[in-house]
This record gives C-alpha cells, sequence and structure tokens, in this order.
C-alpha cells in the first residue's frame, strides 16, 4: 500500500483511453465497474471535447459479479460494433476487471469478429497512464503493421533527392500536455525546411493513416513517454531513423532542426542561421507586417532585456515528466539565466537522462511518483519558483511559492482556447510569458527589499498577481515523516538542532526578501554549525552571507 | 450495503396509473461511483479526511473532480494498493496501520479518519470494518476512525453520502431522554441550514439537529424522540439505520421548490402540533417573496419539455418540482434507483403518465432522448458538451448537489439553474 495525496499518472486503462480517443475509427471495450466512467470526464470537460470518448465500458456491478461477467464483455463488444463500426477495437481491463481475471481481450479475439481486435494487458497495480498510452499504440500499430514488415529487412532506398522528405508525427495524444498547438507549431517548422508530414498518430489518424506509416523517411519521436517505445519498433521492422530531440526552447528548437537535417539529408542552415541572426527587438515595420509567422522566437531578445536582468540566479525547481523537464531544465539555465536548485521527473523510464542533467547542476535528481518526496524536496530546496505539474501548485502553495505548470498532469485551465504550444518558436514565447509572470516583477521586489513597513505591500505581496502575502518558506516545517520517505534527498543537519538565533539575528533575517529568506536562513545555519557556533547573531548572518553569497 | 432496487409498483398505490410502469433497464451506466461523495463530504465536515482504499483509478477519479482546487492540505487520498497487498505478500493490515500512521503524523489536526471501501478492496475482500475497529483501539478518542463503502461496484455516486452518513449512526449519542426532537438527515448547504433553523425557531420545533454535522466531532444525539425529516431522497440506508435506533421517519416530500419546501415543513410542524394559522403566518413571508422570485423563471420553463438521464436520485423531486412549480413537460425521469420508502410521495406528485425508468443502458437511453429533442436534458458531464455540440441544451446535473437549492429563497435559484442554459443559448450570436 502506498499512500497518495495526488497522483501524477491515472491507471495504465487510462493512457490506452488517451490513444483511443486521439485516433478515428477505433472504438474501446473496457471491462470496468459502475463508475469508471469518470474518465469521459476528461475528455469531455477537462479537454472539452464534443464528442464522447470511443469508449464502452462494461460497467459490472456487485449483483452481476456472481453472474456471468465474461457474456457481458461479449455482449459490449457485439453492441459495440455493430453500433460504432469501428475499423479496430482495442479490449482491456480496469484495476477491478483485473482481479475477476475474465481475460476480456482473449474473449473478444475468439468472437470472429470482421475487425482487427488488439487484445491489452496492461498491469494496473504496477504500471500507469503513460505506459499503457505507450504500449496501446506499439501494439495497434504493430497489429495493423506486422502482416506488411518487410523480412528480412531490406535498406530503404535512397530518396530521390527532387522530392521532399517525409516524415511521420509520433506520440500527441488526447489529454498530452499542449499536444494540439505543438502539433501545429512543428508542422510550421516542418514546412520552413522543407519537410512533408506524412502521418500524424495517434492524434487524428485512423487505421487507414497507420497502414501508411512506412512511407515516411523517418520518424519524429514528439513525446518519448507514449512514441518511443513504437517508434523503436518501426525502426526495427521498416529501417525508419527516429528523430529524438525534442523541440521545446530556443536552443532545443535549433538542435531539432539540425538532427532533421542529418536525418533527412537536407539543407538547414537557412532556417539555422535566421533563427541565430534574428533575435532582436522584431519592432521594424517588415518584421510586423510578417509577424504571423515569425520564423523566430521572441524569447532570446525578451531575456537578454535589461527587465530580465533580474532574473539572474533565481532558484527554480523543476518537476514533471521527463521530456517536459528536460526541455525546462536548458531553457530555465541556458535560456533565462536562473539556477537549478532541483530537478526531477516521475516518468520512471527516463530516469537516467534526468540523472545526468542533475549531476551538471550537482543536484541529487528526485525520482519518485511519491507526491510526498516531492514536497519535501521542494520543501528542502526552498527555490523561488517551481515549475511543475498540476500537483506542484498544490506544493507551492502550501510553502508559498511562484509556480508554473510545465507538464501534465494538468487540469481544465491548461487547456486554453488561445494559441499556446510549448514547441517551435512560438512555444519558447509561450514559455518566456508564463514562467516569468508567477514571479514578483521587479520594481515590486526593489522596493519590498528596502521597505518593510508599508500598509499596502506587505511582505510576500505581488501587486500584479492580486496576491495576499503568503506563508514564509522559512518557517514551513519539513514534517518528521518526509525524513523518512524520504532520506537520500534530505540530509538535515543533526547539529542543526542545537542552533538558536539571537533577537537581533532573527531581526535582521526578517529584513531579507522573503522569497531568497528560507535559503539564507540555511545557509546561515549550516554556516555556523560548520563552525561550531551555537548562536546565530547579526554578525553570523553577515559573515556566512560573505563566505557563501546569495 | 446497495439496496437491491425496489422496482414492482405495489397494487394499494392507487394514484399510479399502468402509465406510470417504471422501465427498468440495464447496460452501460453513465453515472459517479460512491467515492464520488468526499468532494462536497470533505468541506461540509471539515475536522474530518477521507482515505480510500483502492486503485490508482481511484486516486485519479478524486483528484480529477477535485483536483481543480489547489489545496495546501489535502482532506482525501488514497492507500493504493500494489501488486504486493494482491499477492499477499504484504499484510493487509499492517500496511493500512503504517500508512494511517504516515497520514496521522502529516495531519495532527484530522479528528475524524474515514476510511473509503472501492471495487478492488471490496472484491478481494479487505475488511475494514475490523481496521478501524483496530486503528481505534490506538488512536480513539484523539482521532476517531470509521468506515464505509464508497465503490461502484455498490453504490451509485451520492450513495456515498448515504453510505459516509450510515457509519456515523452506530456512533450517534443516544439521547438523554425521549423528549422530542428534530434531525434534519443530509448535506445541505450552510446558508440553507441556517434559513431552516430560522423558520423552525419561528415554528417553536426543537431542538433541530442537523445530520451530518459541519464538524464531525459534534454528533447529535439520538433516542426514542427524534423525528426524522428527510432532506435527501438518496439516504436509504441511514434512515433505516436511524429508525433502528429508535428514531421516527417523518415521511414527506422533499424541500424542492415552494410546494416542496411547505409539505416537508407541514410534515415537521404536524408532528409538533403546530396549529394551521401559526404555520401559515410563520412561512407567509418566505412563501410570497419565493413565488415572485420563481415567476420569473416559470414564464421561461412553461412548456418546455425536459429529460433528466439518472445521476442522484433527485431526479424525481426534480421533475416534479420543473412540472408542477415550473410548468415543464417531462419526457423521461430516469434515476439511478427507486427507494419506493422514501419516494413513493414524491412519484405520487408526477403529471399521471409520466416515463420514469430506473436504471440505465446509455446508449439506447441516448437514442430515445435525440427523438424526444427536449429543450432542456439534465445529464452528467461526460454527455453533457457531446449533447451540445448535437444542439440540445443541457443542464449538467452534478451542480445540482453543488448548490444550495432547498428551501424557499433558493427555489428561484433552483428554476433558475434550467432556466440558464436557455438563456444563455439565446444570448450568443456565435
Amino acid at each position: 500500500m502506498e499512500l497518495t495525496l495526488w497522483t501524477y499518472e491515472g491507471p495504465p486503462h487510462v493512457g490506452a483511453m488517451r490513444v483511443a480517443t486521439s485516433m478515428e475509427g477505433v472504438h474501446y471495450v473496457l471491462h470496468a465497474p459502475q463508475g469508471d466512467t469518470y474518465a469521459d470526464l476528461l475528455f469531455t470537460m477537462i479537454e472539452r471535447r464534443d464528442r464522447r470518448p470511443p469508449v464502452t465500458y462494461t460497467t459490472f456491478q456487485a449483483r452481476d459479479l456472481g453472474g456471468d461477467t465474461a457474456e457481458m464483455v461479449k455482449t459490449s463488444v457485439r453492441d459495440a460494433y455493430e453500433r460504432f463500426k469501428p475499423q479496430v477495437m482495442l479490449v482491456g481491463e480496469s484495476c477491478t476487471a483485473e482481479l475477476i481475471q475474465d481475460q476480456p481481450g482473449s474473449l473478444a479475439k475468439g468472437m470472429n469478429m470482421p475487425i482487427p481486435i488488439v487484445s491489452l494487458e496492461l498491469p494496473a497495480y504496477s504500471k500507469k497512464e503513460n505506459w499503457g498510452a505507450s504500449e496501446t499504440l506499439y501494439h495497434l500499430v504493430r497489429t495493423l503493421l506486422l502482416p506488411s514488415v518487410p523480412k528480412p529487412l531490406v535498406p530503404k532506398p535512397q530518396r530521390d533527392r527532387h522530392i521532399r522528405p517525409k516524415a511521420n508525427i509520433i506520440g500527441p495524444t488526447a489529454l498530452g500536455f499542449r499536444c494540439r498547438d505543438d502539433i501545429r507549431e512543428v508542422m510550421k517548422l516542418l514546412a520552413e525546411i522543407g519537410v512533408d508530414v506524412n502521418v500524424i498518430a495517434p492524434m487524428g489518424a485512423d487505421a487507414a493513416d497507420i497502414l501508411r506509416i512506412p512511407e515516411a523517411d523517418f520518424n519524429i519521436c514528439l513525446y518519448p513517454e507514449v512514441a518511443l517505445t513504437t517508434c523503436n519498433w518501426l525502426n526495427r521492422s521498416f529501417g525508419q531513423a527516429i528523430v529524438k530531440t525534442v523541440p521545446i526552447g530556443v536552443g532545443a528548437t535549433r538542435d531539432f532542426i539540425a538532427e532533421i537535417g542529418r536525418v533527412a539529408d537536407i539543407d538547414v542552415s537557412d532556417a539555422l542561421a535566421r533563427s541565430q541572426s534574428d533575435t532582436l527587438g522584431n519592432w521594424d515595420a517588415a518584421r510586423l507586417s510578417s509577424a504571423a509567422d515569425p520564423m523566430t522566437s521572441r524569447l532570446p531578445w525578451y531575456s537578454r532585456s535589461v527587465d530580465s536582468t533580474y532574473l539572474t540566479g533565481k532558484r527554480v525547481f523543476i518537476f514533471g515528466d521527463a521530456t517536459h523537464a528536460i526541455a525546462a531544465a536548458r531553457i530555465a539555465t541556458e535560456e533565462l539565466g536562473f539556477t537549478l536548485v532541483g530537478i526531477g521527473t516521475y516518468s520512471r523510464e527516463f530516469a537516467k537522462e534526468i540523472r545526468a542533467i542533475a549531476k551538471q547542476h550537482d543536484l541529487e535528481a528526485v525520482i519518485s511518483d511519491d507526491y510526498l518526496a516531492v514536497e519535501a524536496a521542494v520543501a528542502e530546496a526552498a527555490p523561488e519558483l517551481v515549475l511543475g505539474t498540476q500537483m506542484e501548485r498544490h506544493i507551492a502553495k502550501r510553502l508559498g511559492i511562484p509556480c508554473a505548470v510545465i507538464s501534465a498532469p494538468i487540469h481544465v485551465q491548461d487547456v486554453p482556447a488561445r494559441y499556446s504550444p510549448q514547441m517551435g518558436w512560438e512555444g519558447a514565447n509561450v514559455i518566456f510569458d508564463s514562467w516569468v509572470h508567477p514571479l514578483m516583477m521587479g520594481l515590486e521586489e526593489h522596493l519590498i527589499g528596502m521597505f518593510k513597513e508599508d500598509f499596502e505591500f506587505a511582505e510576500g505581496h505581488m501587486s500584479h498577481l492580486h496576491k495576499a502575502p503568503t506563508r514564509e518558506i522559512a518557517e514551513v516545517v519539513v514534517p518528521e515523516m518526509h525524513q523518512v520517505v524520504n532520506d537520500s534527498q534530505i540530509a538535515l543537519n543533526p547539529d542543526l538542532h542545537t542552533l538558536t538565533w539571537s533577537a537581533d539575528g532573527e531581526a535582521e533575517l526578517k529584513k531579507i526578501p522573503f522569497f531568497v529568506r528560507g535559503k539564507i536562513k540555511r545557509n546561515t545555519e549550516k554556516f555556523a554549525s560548520d563552525r561550531g557556533i551555537n548562536l546565530i547573531t547579526l554578525e553570523t548572518l553577515y559573515d556566512a552571507k560573505a563566505q557563501i553569497g546569495k | 450495503m446497495a439496496l437491491e432496487p425496489c422496482t414492482e409498483v405495489p397494487a394499494q398505490a392507487s394514484n399510479l396509473s399502468p402509465a406510470n410502469a417504471v422501465l427498468k433497464e440495464r447496460g452501460q451506466r453513465e453515472v459517479f461511483c460512491g467515492l464520488t461523495g468526499i468532494v462536497w463530504l470533505h468541506r461540509k465536515m471539515q475536522d474530518a479526511f477521507f482515505l480510500v482504499v483502492g486503485s490508482r483509478t481511484c486516486a485519479h477519479l478524486i483528484q480529477s473532480a477535485a483536483g481543480v482546487m489547489i489545496f495546501a492540505e489535502p482532506r482525501f487520498g488514497t492507500a493504493i494498493l500494489g501488486e504486493r497487498d494482491l499477492a499477499g505478500l504484504a499484510d493487509a493490515n499492517e500496511e493500512l496501520d503504517r500508512v494511517v500512521d504516515q497520514l496521522l503524523s502529516r495531519r495532527p489536526d484530522i479528528g475524524t479518519l474515514f476510511l473509503v471501501g472501492s471495487c478492488p478492496s471490496e472484491v478481494i475482500k479487505l475488511d475494514l470494518a475490523k481496521a478501524a475497529e483496530r486503528l481505534n483501539h490506538r488512536f480513539f478518542p484523539k482521532v476517531r476512525i470509521l468506515n464505509y463503502s464508497g465503490s461502484g461496484i455498490e453504490t451509485t455516486f451520492t450513495q456515498g453520502e448515504d453510505a459516509c452518513l450510515g457509519s456515523m449512526v452506530p456512533i450517534l449519542p443516544p439521547s438523554n431522554d425521549d423528549s422530542p426532537s428534530l434531525m434534519v438527515v443530509g448535506s445541505l448547504a450552510d446558508v440553507v441550514e441556517d434559513q431552516f433553523q430560522r423558520l423552525f425557531d419561528k415554528l417553536g420545533i426543537g431542538p433541530v439537529y442537523f445530520f451530518p454535522p459541519r464538524r464531525a466531532a459534534n454528533l447529535p444525539p439520538i433516542g426514542k424522540g427524534t423525528k426524522l425529516l428527510i432532506a435527501q431522497p438518496f439516504l436509504s440506508d441511514t434512515v433505516r439505520s436511524l429508525v433502528a435506533r429508535g428514531a421516527t421517519l417523518l415521511p414527506t416530500t422533499y424541500p424542492l421548490g415552494i410546494a416542496g419546501t411547505t409539505a416537508w415543513l407541514k410534515t415537521a410542524a404536524d408532528a409538533w402540533g403546530i396549529g394551521s394559522e401559526i404555520f401559515d403566518q410563520a412561512i407567509a413571508p418566505s412563501v410570497s417573496r419565493a413565488e415572485t422570485a420563481l415567476d420569473r423563471y416559470r414564464q421561461v420553463l412553461t412548456g418546455r419539455k425536459a429529460f433528466l438521464f439518472p445521476d442522484s436520485q433527485l431526479e424525481i423531486p426534480l421533475a416534479r418540482f420543473l412540472a408542477r412549480e415550473c410548468g415543464m413537460d417531462l419526457v423521461e425521469v430516469g434515476t439511478p434507483y427507486i427507494d419506493r420508502l422514501l419516494m413513493d410521495r414524491e412519484i405520487a406528485l408526477l403529471p399521471a403518465g409520466t416515463m420514469l425508468s430506473e436504471g440505465q443502458d446509455v446508449e439506447k437511453q441516448l437514442d430515445r432522448c435525440r427523438q424526444a429533442k427536449p429543450d432542456i436534458t439534465v445529464c452528467g458531464l461526460g454527455l453533457a458538451n457531446p449533447l451540445e455540440a448535437e444542439g440540445m441544451a443541457t443542464k449538467w446535473s452534478i451542480e445540482l448537489v453543488f448548490s444550495p437549492i432547498q428551501g424557499y429563497e433558493q427555489a428561484a435559484d433552483l428554476a433558475e439553474l434550467f432556466a440558464r442554459p436557455l438563456e444563455r443559448r439565446r444570448r450568443l450570436a456565435v
């Protein structure tokens, strides 16, 4: 048993639903108890879809358990086929159905349906949502394409240089973070460098589209959590190369273009040169008139402009799925000038990549799906900004830290009506705005640092957010249990307990701007205990500051 | 545990013509499980914590519903069963104790902890009742641990509240004497409770206790003098266990709309022997205000066709209000369960020939709905946007559980909830 206040991922059958709902002509029969239809709301409410997800649930009840629940599966498969006439059917179980073991997939396969049936084995007690989506996409693609796999694999013939290269975009799904707009942005990038899109899957694809996947020259693995297994299989079976750079951030987008250049053997130097040279203010008439499609991002200029100087060294904690966390770490450090003070992911499959980044910044990565462990790590790092998921918003509220969402899980406000990609040039513009917004504006930050006794602009006040003062990071206690669950991240010095603050030391501490006070307090205490100082005075505080810096 | 639906029409109910026969359907049910009750119960009783023992699906359900609010201190969580628990490798009781320890050390302010059963915990027959008993030995009186099932296989949506309240009935303190007292049963918005309290005071009815209380620690007493006035129609098990503890049920309709509220209050007034004159005088100002306010929406709703999908068991009283007080035509009134004990008086007030359906086969019901082309369809959020996209006006039913809708001052608000989607469609020009 695992105590879970918030879960980062749903059960694996929700991943399967995401794939089915993304596609056309695919129906999913799910053996599940009454009530599991709540998952429809993820799509009709959070994502605001105008159609019911293509899912038929058996919705068995207690009184059915004594009877023939297997027969309910067969009836559902038959009725769903008759009513919806899908091209392919997925059949699987939810967690409760897994316990009663009706083998719905095999049952359906034995019914001689006139369409392909994909039987899904998704262990609900050990795997989670993204794994479910990845497995479902893989099995669906494999079922449909297995007959056309060449044996033995013949090397792909050289592409005719007069024909533009074709790419598949693999991975965007329903309920993915900003997938809808990311695809558009990536298609713009591809058009810019002369690459045609063959198939986008699963989002918007039907069975016929899946059958066309092998026609492309290569695959763009846009969301590795969902797409990597499928891309690897396509690589083995059809010799399609995989583009692995995810174009989130200006630097990553440049690398993405360069990688496509190599994989597709095309010249992308124009696009790269434009993105490098054209990073100034974008205010001249020519630029404004073509502003609809700037072919470059405003982030580099915005980030270089003096208004952004105060962002330098802001301490940021990053958590999310691996793809978005990796991208965020690079943007935060290389493109916005923040200092990374913590990074982690709930995507265990990509733990290695995250650990590598953590190491570069001399940090210990948080690889965990335990909300409480993440909360403890954030409290310990005392950052000035948290970039995370919907769940980190709860943590940030508790600790009084500004927060922006960079990854699923998300709620309805992160499926906005406006164009808001994360990828490509425009994605970087969106990221600049949304990450800087929660921080206190520069002037206010200076004035609150200088004058502490204002009747309106009090400690922690952020007038641009209509936000009342928040709790002080320094005073939030890391509860005892966190040391148990998360020993590796928290090395609280046991000597700290013997430390006391003198009145003048404490008074001086209160004069430190609230969002760095937590860190200064920790630094000073460490400084004191390292030197065997028991009473921290005003002098100790400034000694520590001089030694350690901010 | 869940009530078996009681669908046979009693012969002596002469007011039910054969045309009122209930259509009983089985098939895919597009409803919530009882765990969803946590979404409002955690606000009603702020000193309580709800710990679901279940799977990741259960955790995902609750956070998808309530996670749009940002919680500094969550008031619900899930003990997620792992493979080790299922394989019997880990002692479920030891595991549960460990999780509860962990939780209570993080949240020392919790006064009442509900262990909430789910489909997985019920299917593997994890004995949470025994676990609660054992944990009480350790934590009571600092924390009281209770147990109920909110599983989908046993409970539908609001039945989660029934099960939750049911679990509190055995620990209600016995009243000291048999003098009459009134217990209003079912979660009401705080503002509605206060209004009813004032009306009872005016009528001289008392003492009045509301169940559930605003703090789980303040449990109302129960005894032979306790008279039960039921505010919510989905409390079958709770009512029966309260009666088993000696309380008397005052059968009545539910306080929705003006007539419903009057009949509801009148039932209590009669039990206290309050004369008609005093009663009429006490309610007159509220009634006349409510009439004025409701009239505005009656004009919008009169003659419109309504189709209600099953959701909360509020459907029959709502349909009665929509038909009798708002002049609407009822196409079909679907409800997950019909408990005759709690619903007969409401059914008797429906227009003759009203089509009632119990249970659901959602695809067939959607076919009937599309065919009937109602002016307003009351349905869950899984169906609402898809039906809107087909050109049908919908009222999402869950809001009826989350809004103050009972009593005189809310009668017009209740009607407004149904008029609002129509008004919105009238306004929007794009």
